[in-house]
């Protein structure tokens, strides 16, 4: 019982984390249908910039808000002269041009930091808390208070502002949208900055459990497009559940079967579920009639 | 004159859409245009919202050249479109359907608009916190004319709103139609169903692969022979 409570704790942990990446997925897909899988990169510049600053004697929440600063403005520089110069293009040329972004922002993370793992301090100490025998540390709440407090933040934007709402319409009838005098390229910048801002808070949050490196974002961004694929792509919700679930299967796979299995059975549980349900858990078509 | 289109010109791709359109809309007019399927009429109201790109020609707007101008820009300058097959935002509901339809205008104009619309459409009322996706056809048509008119449009562009309706809701959306119009809302009504566009209409065009191929007042084109054989099948 305490062993399986140990192994939920870390699936959610990671889970939130997947969570946030997929809702960076859904965001950008919702404007635009381009896959960004750059995603992973944005959690990595954000914990990366956050240890950083750290170690050199920023306070964390200052060294927070400016990794936050600093992802997004790649976000919006990633859109600006590289997505929206090829906006006429096939969506999946698109998606390659997010593919070779993400290899040049590796790329670029190897010459402004180097090869080397960055730590980060727990914000609240390292004192694990004991849950019927399990334990739980203080930096694992960080993380799923923090993205539920992100997740409560966007469902807010997206449901009761004017401007979250044309970010809806756009993603329902492009058209439309354009028609009603909402600015579509705003609204892919906007998505841009969003997502980023997503990775880059799950990346700050996980640094100090996971450490981070110029690759870091490679495996949390596979997680996180597995969590909104199995969502059902565009679905916010759907992205949501979907990352607590790989968190959580992941979690138990490394404890039940075996660690060096982790990915692969996160990997294997989406192929079946989309083997049945190829929209994904929440992916249904909305109600239309014609 | 509030919409002058000069010498207008359209492509996708290789092939032409539009091929000189010339035509204009005066202040409080209701203005048909009239054609056969493919004619263009649909790339012309894109082009004149600036969702379909021009490749030669103007359009003049209360006397500003407007053709290169974004369609947001269009839409705050006062031309709002009731698209082709309704276009209404499916998931989300009738209430912000409404809202999105004034996203360039704020303000508290907007809520009694709001309320205008729901007089002149109780059934939008009935069913504002409902998807508009779940609205029957004729409801949706309402619905979009409604978002459209939400922009407090000085020209109103309405593509086929009779498209797929029962007869007896065609006949209701053209009494809507023929109501705006009493308003004093300028409409530029684009139809496949001549006989009752024509009878609306104050002046009306007759298009035909990419060019206007006839003009004039709406009765006198219902009256054309060959108007008559070949769009009112008579």
């Amino acid at each position: 019982m305490a062993e399986l409570l140990q192994y939920l704790f870390a699936g959610l942990t990671s889970g939130a984390i997947y969570a946030l990446a997929g809702l960076g997925f859904a965001i950008i897909y919702n404007a635009s249908h381009v896959i960004n899988f750059a995603q992973g990169e944005f959690i990595m510049i954000g914990g990366m910039t956050t240890a950083t600053l750290a170690a050199a004697g920023v306070p964390v929440p200052l060294a927070a808000l400016a990794a936050m600063a600093v992802t997004m403005l790649v976000g919006v520089a990633l859109e600006k002269f590289a997505i929206e110069p090829a906006r006429d293009s096939d969506v999946v040329t698109i998606i390659i041009i997010t593919i070779g972004a993400s290899i040049f922002l590796r790329g670029a993370a190897q010459v402004v930091w180097d090869k080397e793992f960055h730590a980060l301090a727990p914000f609240s100490g390292e004192t694990p808390i004991r849950v019927l025998g399990a334990t739980l540390m203080p930096q694992s709440l960080w993380v799923v208070g923090v993205a539920m407090a992100m997740i409560a933040g966007l469902w807010w934007f997206f449901n009761r502002t004017l401007f979250g709402k044309a970010m809806l319409a756009t993603s329902f009838n492009r058209l439309a949208a354009q028609l009603m005098g909402i600015g579509v390229k705003k609204v892919l910048l906007v998505s841009f900055a969003l997502s980023a801002a997503l990775g880059a808070v799950g990346g700050i949050v996980v640094t100090p459990i996971a450490f981070t490196n110029y690759e870091a974002g490679i495996m949390l961004g596979l997680k996180g497009f597995s969590a909104a694929v199995l969502g059902g792509l565009g679905n916010g919700m759907g992205a949501v559940v979907g990352g607590l679930i790989v968190g959580i299967a992941e979690a138990l796979g490394a404890g039940y079967v075996s660690s060096a299995y982790k990915d692969a059975i996160a990997f294997v549980i989406i192929l079946v579920v989309l083997f049945f349900m190829p929209n994904g858990l929440f992916g249904k078509k909305g109600v239309d009639r014609v | 004159m509030l919409l002058e289109i000069d010498d207008l010109a359209s492509h996708y791709g290789r092939i032409q859409a539009l091929d000189g359109i010339s035509l204009n809309v005066q202040e409080g007019e209701l203005v048909a245009l009239v054609g056969a399927n493919g004619a263009g009429k649909t790339t012309l109201l894109r082009a004149l919202s600036g969702v379909q790109p021009v490749s030669g020609g103007r359009i003049r707007f209360e006397g500003v050249d407007i053709t290169r101008l974004s369609p947001e820009r269009r839409v705050a300058l006062g031309i709002a479109q009731v698209p082709e097959g309704r276009q209404v935002f499916a998931p989300l509901s009738v209430e912000d359907n409404l809202r999105l339809g004034a996203y360039r205008r704020q303000g508290a104009d907007v809520a009694a608009d709001m309320d205008r619309m729901y007089q002149l459409f109780p059934v939008l009322f009935k069913k504002r916190e409902l998807p508009a996706g779940t609205l029957s056809g004729g409801q949706q048509q309402m619905l979009a004319i409604a978002r459209a008119l939400m922009s407090a449009p000085r020209l109103l562009l309405l593509d086929e709103p009779s498209m797929g309706l029962a007869p007896l809701l065609v006949e209701e959306i053209f009494r809507v139609v023929a109501g705006l119009r009493d308003q004093g809302v300028t409409i530029f009504l684009v139809e496949q169903n001549a006989h009752a566009a024509l009878a609306l209409a104050d002046r009306a065009y007759v298009m035909e692969t990419g060019q206007v191929v006839m003009e004039g007042a709406g009765v006198e084109l219902q009256a054309d022979e060959r108007v008559k054989a070949a769009y009112l099948g008579l």
